[in-house]
């Protein structure tokens, strides 16, 4: 393994003995945009992060770049000129196409080399969170990841995001030279206050060999056939952690008929498999914004949270008045769900 | 096949947590820890590669002495040995922290290394995949499934909204796991019996020769601010149940 280490600290062009020695500083002016694309359509989040710098530009006072990476980006990098920017780079190689860790990081590494942003804002995606982490650590940063927010203070940049499963929040600071890194969550911009303009595009041409990519992506698939579509569903009664057991899903289910509400689940549940994997809210499942969204027994970890958060008007029945489910509620119930839920229900039948 | 599983100790899920008094960090008093879930779920996969496919798992984690608790039932649940590097955790950033292990693990040369996705307390989830770049190993995140075929990997990564995707890897490699792939096992009597005696060695950042630097700092920690203006109802639970339907039809108007 050691081999290894030397070879790749030989090729970024360090001191082979110093393991941990840091990359050559960049000097970093401009907030520079990464936009995720798949088969030439944008990624919504994309256009999230980039309200996000420019509102950060703006803010601080920087020029705002893009880029958006791919095997052929000339379309979509004229798309994203047609924003508030100055620039955008278009990130072209075959090797490109599909995917992989290995490819992302050697071509935005070149580029950021090239380029030298002071920082560097990616959509908090999947795929975001496989790369993201190892280019900053190639410029031995720390990706400020999943971040919700933000405040200039003094001229300082505090990057707000959630601790603890969202119990907590904390503001951070770079405490490095640029480019310093962060990702962006999904919800915490707003794409529609995007403002337009003209930018100009250039491409950039990453140096890319098939040998420095070592996994191998296969076909992406969809393990369910959807029979559920809970985006579509008015009312949504969801239920997490706090059911403790599959034997009393039926005190849920019982409110979901009072209701005629469509059933659906945190995660945890559907791990345990008591629900199926097609009825889960949350990062990893469905996103949904019914008119009413009633959360049982479900702590709010962030993960759910951007999955429902979107609602119309939002329950929260939990025994943890700290739960972090209440921070996004209309309603809140502190209590036990096996006394309230079926005192709901029973209202409910009354009334009908 | 020697595996090494990077495990770290957090809060418990339903511990009560408060600021402390530099307004960085909780109060660590009257807390309890637990394994980080998601690195429960990698221990459990590589406990099963073993059972497969022969060989050794080594239990790695970064902390203060607590975390000896954490190791322990690692051990009792059927790693071989462990290594702990007793240090502080507020005193390193995740980069800090990667360098840490990776310095612990050069000398180890494992075949594969598991860890959680991410961790339950700070949630950065990137541990894994920086420990990858320092080793300069390939890696893969978000994994719900590993398989070991003709000495590579075939892995099932988790994406947005219900999508997979296989990937093959070559070893050594990294993945980060996903909570809830398996059945977490229970430690047995007779493994906590032989837990007892199996190899724990303490290294620390000094013999590591690692210093500490940080890229990110936490200046200010502190409850969530609502999003939403909520209304806590209380009283009985028929009370709170009819303001609730009352609420719902006639402020919010969506029953």
């Amino acid at each position: 393994m050691s081999s290894e280490l030397t070879a790749e600290a030989q090729r970024r062009g360090e001191n082979p003995n110093a393991f941990f020695s840091a990359s050559p500083r960049l000097r970093g002016e401009s907030i520079l945009a990464i936009l995720e694309q798949r088969g030439g359509v944008y990624q919504r989040m994309s256009w999230e992060t980039l309200a996000a710098a420019q509102q950060l530009g703006r803010e601080l006072d920087q020029p705002v770049w893009a880029a958006v990476i791919g095997d052929a980006v000339s379309t979509l990098a004229a798309e994203a000129a047609g924003k508030q920017l100055e620039r955008v780079y278009g990130v072209e190689h075959r090797l490109l196409k599909p995917y992989t860790p290995d490819a992302y990081v050697a071509a935005l590494e070149g580029l950021l080399r090239s380029v030298e942003p002071f920082l560097v804002l990616f959509p908090h995606t999947y795929r975001v969170r496989d790369y993201a982490p190892k280019l900053a650590t190639r410029f031995r940063r720390v990706l400020v990841s999943d971040v919700i927010g933000h405040r200039v203070e003094g001229g300082e940049l505090l990057l707000v995001r959630q601790l603890f499963q969202g119990k907590l929040d904390a503001d951070v600071q770079f405490a490095s030279q640029p480019p310093n890194f962060a990702s962006i969550q999904a919800g915490a911009y707003r794409a529609d206050q995007l403002r337009e303009g003209s930018a100009e595009v250039h491409t950039f041409v990453p140096e890319l060999a098939p040998g420095m990519i070592r996994t191998r992506p296969l076909e992406s698939f969809r393990d369910s056939g959807r029979a559920v579509d809970l985006s579509a569903a008015q009312i949504i009664v969801s239920v997490g952690r706090g059911i403790k057991d599959r034997e009393n899903l039926h005190v849920i289910e019982d409110l979901a008929k009072a209701l005629g509400a469509e059933l659906a689940a945190s995660r945890p549940i559907c791990d345990n498999g008591w629900l199926p994997m097609e009825r889960q809210v949350g990062s990893s499942g469905q996103t949904v914004a019914p008119k009413l969204y009633l959360a049982i027994g479900i702590s709010g970890a962030i993960q759910h949270l951007v999955g429902m958060k979107g609602s119309k008007t939002i329950v929260a029945i939990n025994k943890d008045p700290d739960a972090p489910i209440f921070e996004v509620a209309d309603y809140g119930i502190v209590g036990d769900l096996f006394d309230v839920v079926p005192a709901l229900t029973e209202e409910l039948r009354k009334a009908s | 096949m020697k595996i090494v599983v990077a495990l770290k100790q957090v809060p418990g899920r339903d511990s009560l947590l408060r600021v402390d008094a530099s307004l960085r960090w909780i109060s660590e008093t009257d807390l309890t820890f637990e394994t980080n879930e998601p690195d429960a779920y990698a221990l459990e996969e590589a406990l099963q590669l073993k059972e497969k496919h022969g060989g050794e798992v080594v239990v790695l984690s970064v902390g203060p002495a607590r975390v000896a608790q954490a190791i322990r039932g690692a051990l009792a649940k059927g790693a071989d040995r462990a290594i702990h590097i007793e240090e502080d955790l507020n005193d390193w950033d995740t980069l800090g922290m990667a360098q840490l292990m990776a310095r612990a693990l050069q000398p180890e040369k494992p075949d594969l290394i598991l860890t959680g996705l991410q961790s339950d307390d700070l949630g950065y989830g990137q541990t894994g995949v920086v420990l990858a770049e320092l080793l300069g190993l390939p890696h893969a995140t978000i994994i719900m499934q590993v398989e070991l075929r003709n000495g590579a990997l075939r892995v099932k990564r988790e994406q947005e909204s219900g999508w997979f995707q296989y990937l093959e890897l070559p070893l050594p490699a990294l993945l980060t796991i996903q909570s809830g792939i398996s059945k977490l096992r229970y430690a047995t009597l007779m493994g906590i019996k032989r837990a007892q005696t199996k190899e724990v060695r303490k290294l620390t950042a000094t013999g590591l020769d690692v210093i500490s630097a940080r890229s990110v700092e936490i200046r200010r920690v502190y409850l969530p601010r609502h999003e939403r203006e909520t209304e806590m109802l209380a009283g009985s639970p028929n009370e709170v149940a009819a303001q609730l339907i009352e609420r719902l039809k006639f402020t919010a108007r969506v029953l």
